[in-house]
């Protein structure tokens, strides 16, 4: 191990003292297309990466410490800022580890309404990513296009639940709101927009631009053995041809009753990734309307039944004296799950999504860990920038569509 | 009397404890699966305790051959990826560390957990050869707890700095942080003399300060800003032309309608 003192500071893994022409350079944390606080040491020889070497930690906040300090529903908003483009995919997949720990099922209406913030979710995370990484390969206008729709999506989560980022629009049991009067219309006319836009704006601009082109094929190429040893999932893994989504596999909420498909591509590059984050907003949009008839069909129950660990309903709260005394008991000192330990892994629009639970049956997880695919996508940098020329870089940053949230959380 | 804090565990805890409580635990069966079973058949000796907790196939393995079962999983039963990988603390109570890895098998869709005591100081082999993931789960793992891994082919601190000490995740370390956390910049930037000088942070957003004229100003003790806090009472004097003083009868048309 390298001695460091302030004369001869230690710099990573890099030495500076070197006889051949390569050069060291930081790019980031503040660079603009490094998606938040990514620094990444870069060891160049002419205009070619020879050694990457990703920074992380700039916004930890030590989520996981939080998580042994809070009750277990406290601990729900913090969710909200791991991946902050698509908060509620976070809050269901905590959600959803928690009640697998508890044994206990949302009810009928509350998954439907879960699975289409879910969607919406994953629409507003996709346009995100075609926004920037556009604009990051150098077309701007995509960028204005596609932010355009998301402000609507951004519309109907703030009708839902009166949060634009922050959502925790779902809670442990099911959902704390009902749909608001004309939502399932606006959502089906959001879309009909959401699919013609796809269609005639962002493919129309970029799939057969000849620089987007240019910019994109055979670069970030990963093989599909790669891809999996590196712990890549979501559009990653299916990039490189592995038939994988947790939705269809290891199936939760609805998506078994519903018919969608998962595409992949074999190209193993950056335009093989963004072709399916096309085709994935499209697949939500059919998942989205399927849902619509649904809803109509369900009982108004919102909040799963299990009075020991979620509170009954506000009117028998207000009725039966039994039902306050457990609610007093739940608000004061939280719910006490049983003895176990759970990890549950969900198809977040970035990856797996998982969060490991070690309970001791205390009120406060004994342990909590937050799977994140961007911190895995992020340690794939080191492999994946080495050879590639420095214009090819803000490319495979942006196809591996990392969010800083979730790396350091 | 001070309340008792006890100095192994300072995490939160719960506030009312009932003595006959006892906790259920989330129940557990044998493997009966036919891919889990032939898991557990391949493995052998090795596994020491198997059984399937929610779903997932949990292996409880010695630490010295991690890295055998982990080749046997992946090249024998097709575990191709390695999900996940940390530790729980148990310090406190077993003066041990829990380690877990989340495999996943993608042509079965299956998970198995393999699970290992750690004794405190020790160090575990890595996995790095086999999974890449590793790579930055081991360093995270290392960076959290303090647990050495054995040919790692970069062991460092990934998320705090690399001069920082103390390892967060432990039951031991505070939520707040502890000394060296709250010194660290003023450590770093002016060093450690100047602690006197800069003081302690403030991390309350709620507190006032009522000799910060800048800032604050106290009903009836105003100074201008910036100026000396003072003690003495002012008399306010509002500005005549800003307030309106409806007690004046000064209105001819008010009077009349009176």
């Amino acid at each position: 191990m390298q001695v460091s003192n302030k004369l001869t500071p230690f710099f990573e893994n890099l030495n500076f003292e070197r006889d051949d022409n390569t050069m060291v350079i930081n790019f980031g944390p503040q660079h603009p297309s490094a998606h938040g606080q990514l620094r990444l040491v870069l060891e160049l020889d002419g205009e070619q990466v020879v050694k990457a070497y990703p920074d992380i930690g700039y916004l930890h906040r030590g989520i996981e410490k939080m998580a042994e300090n809070m009750t277990y529903n406290e601990f729900l908003p913090t969710t909200d800022r791991l991946d902050y483009i698509a908060s509620t995919s976070n809050n269901y997949a905590y959600s959803l580890a928690v009640e697998k720990l508890l044994g206990i099922e949302a009810p009928r209406r509350a998954q439907v309404i879960r699975t289409m913030l879910l969607e919406l979710n994953r629409i507003i995370s996709h346009l995100f990513f075609v926004a920037t990484h556009a604009l990051d390969v150098g077309a701007m206008s995509v960028f204005l296009y596609a932010f355009r729709e998301r402000e609507f999506a951004m519309d109907l989560m703030e009708d839902y639940c009166g949060a634009r980022l922050t959502h925790s629009a779902v809670r442990i049991g099911g959902v704390p709101l009902d749909l608001p009067e004309g939502w399932l219309e606006n959502a089906a006319a959001f879309c009909d927009k959401v699919d013609y836009e796809v269609k005639n704006t962002y493919e129309a601009l970029l799939t057969k631009n000849r620089i987007w082109k240019m910019r994109l094929e055979d670069v970030g190429v990963i093989s599909a053995e790669d891809a999996l040893s590196w712990g890549c999932s979501g559009v990653m893994l299916r990039g490189s041809g592995v038939k994988w989504d947790i939705r269809k596999e290891e199936p939760y909420e609805l998506y078994p009753e519903l018919d969608f498909d998962i595409p992949t591509s074999d190209r193993c590059d950056s335009y093989g990734r963004y072709k399916l984050y096309m085709e994935e907003m499209r697949q939500s949009t059919r998942i989205i309307r399927q849902l619509i008839p649904m809803y109509k069909e369900t009982e108004p129950q919102l909040m799963a039944h299990a009075p020991q660990y979620i509170s009954a309903p506000k009117e028998e709260i207000m009725t039966q004296n039994y039902a306050l005394m457990q609610h007093f008991v739940l608000v004061t000192q939280g719910m006490r799950p049983p003895k176990g330990e759970v990890y549950v892994p969900t198809e977040s629009p970035k990856g797996e999504l998982g969060f490991y639970i070690k309970s001791e049956g205390e009120p406060y997880a004994y342990r909590l860990k937050c799977r994140a695919p961007s911190f895995f996508h992020t340690g794939l940098l080191q492999k994946l920038l080495v050879g590639v020329y420095i214009a090819d870089v803000v490319t495979i940053i942006g196809t591996t569509n990392i969010v800083f949230g979730e790396v350091d959380r | 009397m001070r309340k008792y804090v006890p100095k192994d565990n300072v995490q939160g805890k719960a506030y009312y404890t009932d003595r006959f409580w006892v906790s259920p635990r989330v129940p557990r069966s044998e493997v009966e699966n036919e891919h889990f079973a032939a898991v557990v058949k391949a493995l052998g000796a090795d596994v020491t305790e198997s059984y399937v907790e929610l779903g997932q196939l949990v292996l409880h393995i010695d630490p010295t051959n991690n890295f055998k079962v982990m080749k046997t999983l992946k090249e024998e039963c097709g575990y191709t990826q390695c999900s996940e990988q940390s530790a729980v603390d148990y310090l406190a109570r077993d003066n041990e560390f829990e380690l877990f890895w989340q495999l996943l098998n993608v042509t079965e869709a299956k998970r198995i957990r393999v699970v290992c005591r750690l004794a405190n100081g020790a160090a575990i082999e890595s996995i790095e050869p086999l999974y890449k993931s590793a790579n930055f789960a081991e360093r995270e793992m290392f960076d959290m707890f303090g647990i050495k891994v054995n040919n790692h082919p970069f062991l460092k601190r990934i998320l705090m700095p690399d001069d920082w000490e103390g390892h967060p995740l432990l039951k031991t370390y505070p939520l707040q942080g502890d000394e060296f956390a709250s010194w660290y910049e003023v450590d770093k930037i002016f060093g450690k003399e100047y602690r006197d000088i800069i003081g302690p942070e403030n991390r309350d957003p709620a507190k006032v300060d009522i000799k910060d004229t800048k800032r604050f100003s106290r009903v009836g003790y105003e100074v201008p800003f910036g100026a000396e806090y003072s003690e003495e009472e002012q008399a306010i004097e509002y500005s005549e032309t800003a307030l309106v003083n409806y007690n004046k009868k000064e209105s001819k048309q008010l009077d009349e309608r009176r």
